[in-house]
């Protein structure tokens, strides 16, 4: 049973400037969670540090908890810890030199699945599930480039689900699409979240209502509320949160 | 070919200054402006004026040595002046195996420094020992040699050849007595000289290879060497093809060093002990001395071969290294 | 996925990190072996006779190599009077106008320039200068050298100049100064240390060079009697040397090799001087 992520004091910093301030919350299991700020309040960064790919860019490094499943993932190997967290990039990165096929394939084989009906069985899996499969199933050959930005995106979303992650990051998944392909991933989305837990960081506060059964707002570095979606749109409990979702700033 | 016309005076801010200026000549364009651009665009087309130039003057003086031989002159092995029967396959063959020797051990350590520099090591260790590889290409050739006659050649005859020869002496590659001088030495030579070529240009093609690329493959839960084999070796791949190409032309061309360790005699042998010719060195060490304007013209039509070859690997190598870059502004050298 | 596999994985990183670390390291390995020869050779044969004396005759032990020294100086020099006009003002038409099919084709052809083997370009010299005059001389050297030079300022002053900001252009004519002005006398000076850079950077490359001088300069064991005469120069005087049988001709070798190195760490270091934290072309 997937028992969600657990951020305990998390801080964050970019060489000397700290940009993540003690943030706390519970990322519950099976349900959507997003987060939602203002540009450069730390959104990308605090999900980045979940699966610790903040720490990949040089003079970037994060204190503080975080617990998958009761495990600090401090202490675990990175490969291991993004191997159980995915991540969905804002814009879409499909390997140019990879087939659809090998994309959602790539990270399969990097885990030793190497047969090749086994890897057809998955590769399909996936991209049924990322609600690519009717519309590539007679093209897999074809580079990964080739598709428009939309399903693109699904592709890469194909490519990390792949691997069955128990936790799937989406950092702004739809800010570079047009809006049809963006309604099409938000479905997407609600179909996902039966089998793994998502974490959605999002600019569009629509979306964010639409899509989610938990938010967390983020100013500044800081954790202002986090609630049921349903509640903290319509009552929110703090004065800074209501500013922002009646668009009084960001 | 802009649509800078279309804008006005105002230019956007990616605009190149060839547009703008184009722009503002094609308004108001007095005689003056038109004097100017017409004199540095002489001056420009000065080069393309020297490699027409050095194409012809070089056909023409090899044209008796052109004639008289024909195709032949490619696949023939004798080279005797007094007799002024000239054939060029020795030299052929030793500047293709001496650059392919090179090729073979530079590539693998240029490549994987390379990637050491590029993607694991950390800035204060990157900058210092990229430093010291691009200063290996400033020594001159001649230095290279000399050090090759006083310090390589000895290590090879005393140390090296005799090992190689004791371990692998069933092979063709490494029979024979241990001189020093000859192919190996030449290859080795070659090989610390295309190095920083190699490995400056694989460095630009794997920095440019964009952060989204590494981080997709890591967020799949790959190890570092994982990320970079699917992420940057593959998208770089023809940008690093290129880097190997520039480095064969280097190495085809290149003169005074080869000339110092190679042995010179002009024979074809398959081992690597064995002294060896290449094109370059031919004539460096004949030219001055050459018997009659015939064996100059021999002489002269192994350098026009030499031209024509070194031109069409630059090219290709340009053409890859202009499908990752864009344009030929980034390619170095 | 298996914990052996997972092990297997790890095990692979650390080996290839490994190797690609090995990798740099051993490249580096030949550039400390010759600088470390040519410091302790190089340094036991400098002296001031070296810089001071003429070669002596055949055999007999002693001289230096004050001609050759000189010679390499002068042929640089002369060089610049070929390579400099084409490179700079060439430079300038591919910044300003050179963004059509004649400019394509003239950075095409510099590209290509710069990868034809130095030697190859001595043979043009000398059918081009050494034919006609009947004899090697400094003449045919610089020539040889000059054409050498090209891509390497002409690449440089354009990058330089592409990088004066369209707003200085937009000043310039503002004020109702004619266009041409304003490229020679605003945007060039603006660029000045870039191309200086350029141009240092090609002399350092172009000191070194031997294979074109063989047949062209020459070499003369005797200060030159003109520019229409053989000359002698460091690189080629190493070259005669180090494939000579004699002992102490070999010390000599050394020690101009040390000397060359030394003349052209110096033209690297003037490039910084002159650049001094501003943007530097790349090589």
């Amino acid at each position: 049973m997937l028992k969600g992520i657990s951020v305990e004091k998390l801080l964050a910093w970019f060489g000397q400037k700290q940009v993540l301030n003690g943030i706390s919350m519970t990322i519950k299991a099976n349900i959507v969670t997003a987060i939602i700020g203002p540009s450069g309040c730390g959104k990308s960064t605090l999900i980045r540090c979940l699966n610790r790919l903040h720490e990949t860019v040089p003079g970037a490094r994060q204190s503080g908890r975080v617990l998958l499943d009761g495990q600090d993932i401090s202490q675990m190997d990175p490969v291991l810890v993004r191997r159980t967290i995915g991540m969905v990039f804002q814009k879409p990165n499909p390997f140019p030199s990879m087939s659809i096929y090998d994309n959602v394939a790539a990270g399969l084989r990097l885990n030793g699945v190497r047969k090749r009906h086994r890897l057809d069985e998955y590769v399909e899996k996936s991209l049924r599930m990322g609600a690519l499969w009717e519309e590539v199933a007679d093209r897999l050959d074809k580079p990964g480039i080739s598709l428009s930005g939309g399903q693109q995106q699904r592709l890469c979303i194909a490519r990390a689900i792949a691997i069955e992650p128990q936790v799937l990051l989406m950092d702004e998944p739809c800010s570079a699409l047009d809006p049809v392909s963006t309604g099409k991933i938000e479905e997407l989305i609600q179909e996902l979240k039966k089998a793994l837990t998502i974490v959605i960081v999002t600019h569009n506060m629509q979306q964010a209502a639409r899509v989610s059964d938990y938010t967390g707002f983020l100013l500044m570095g800081e954790l202002i509320e986090f609630d049921e979606t349903r509640k903290l749109f319509t009552n929110p409990r703090d004065k800074r949160t209501e500013d922002y979702i009646t668009g009084r700033f960001g | 070919m802009t649509n800078s016309d279309q804008r006005g005076n105002f230019l956007e801010p990616e605009a190149s200054p060839t547009d703008f200026v184009l722009t503002q000549s094609a308004k108001g364009a007095n005689l003056a402006d038109r004097l100017f651009r017409g004199t540095t665009l002489c001056f420009a087309f000065g080069v393309v004026a020297i490699m027409a130039l050095m194409a012809g003057m070089m056909v023409r003086s090899a044209i008796p040595a052109i004639t008289t031989f024909g195709w032949p002159f490619l696949f023939t092995s004798t080279w005797d002046p007094v007799a002024e029967q000239f054939g060029a396959l020795p030299f052929v063959y030793g500047t293709v195996v001496s650059s392919l020797l090179a090729l073979l051990i530079a590539v693998p350590l240029s490549l994987g420094g390379a990637i050491f520099l590029v993607e694991l090591a950390p800035s204060w260790l990157a900058q210092p020992l990229g430093f010291l590889i691009e200063l290996l290409a400033s020594i001159p050739s001649v230095v290279y040699g000399l050090w090759g006659i006083f310090v390589l050649a000895p290590w090879l005859r005393t140390t090296v050849q005799p090992i190689l020869g004791a371990l692998f002496g069933f092979l063709p590659f490494f029979q024979g007595p241990a001189y020093g001088v000859g192919m190996l030495a030449a290859g080795i030579i070659l090989a610390i000289m295309v190095a920083p070529l190699i490995s400056g240009v694989s460095r630009e093609v794997l920095m440019a290879v964009p952060n989204s690329q590494r981080e997709a493959a890591l967020a799949l839960g790959a190890t570092r060497w994982e990320a970079i084999r699917i992420a940057v070796l593959s998208y770089g791949r023809s940008g690093i093809i290129g880097a190997i190409i520039l480095g064969l032309g280097r190495a085809l061309g290149e003169t005074m060093a080869v000339t110092m360790v190679i042995g010179n005699r002009p024979e074809i042998a398959a081992s690597l002990f064995a002294p060896g010719y290449t094109m370059a060195s031919v004539i460096a060490n004949e030219f001055t001395e050459a018997t009659s304007d015939f064996h100059l013209a021999a002489l002269i039509e192994i350098g026009l071969l030499l031209f024509g070859v070194t031109i069409i690997v630059n090219t290709l190598a340009r053409l890859l290294l202009w499908s990752v870059a864009g344009n030929g502004a980034t390619a170095r050298e | 996925m298996t914990f052996d596999r997972y092990l297997r994985r790890k095990a692979i990183n650390l080996l290839v990190s490994t190797l690609a670390f090995l990798c740099a390291a051993i490249t580096i390995v030949p550039l400390l072996m010759i600088l470390g020869h040519l410091l302790s050779q190089g340094a036991k044969a400098v002296n001031l006779d070296f810089f001071t004396q003429l070669p002596k005759p055949v055999g007999e032990v002693g001289g230096g190599m004050a001609n050759a020294i000189v010679g390499t100086l002068i042929l640089i020099g002369l060089a610049c009077l070929v390579g400099l006009p084409i490179g700079i003002i060439g430079g300038i038409y591919l910044a300003e106008f050179g963004n059509n099919r004649t400019g394509w084709l003239v950075r095409f052809m510099s590209d290509v320039l710069n990868g034809t083997p130095s030697i190859v370009i001595g043979i043009f010299a000398y059918t081009v200068v050494v034919l006609p005059m009947r004899r090697f001389s400094a003449l045919a050297g610089a020539f040889a050298l000059g054409i050498i030079m090209i891509p390497t300022v002409i690449r440089a002053t354009e990058e330089l100049i592409k990088l004066v900001p369209i707003s200085v252009r937009e000043a310039g004519l503002a004020l109702g100064i004619p266009l041409w002005k304003v490229i020679l006398r605003i945007v060039v000076p603006s660029a000045k240390a870039g191309i200086v850079t350029g141009v240092l950077l090609a002399l350092a490359r172009i000191a070194g060079e031997t294979a074109p001088l063989l047949f062209t300069a020459f070499g003369n064991r005797f200060w030159h009697q003109g520019l229409g005469q053989p000359i002698a120069s460091l690189p080629v005087q190493i070259f005669t040397y180090a494939i000579s049988p004699f002992e102490d001709w070999h010390r000599q070798a050394w020690a101009g090799a040390l000397v060359l190195i030394a003349m052209i760490l110096i033209l690297n270091i003037l490039t910084r001087i002159v650049t001094r934290g501003q943007y530097r072309p790349m090589k």
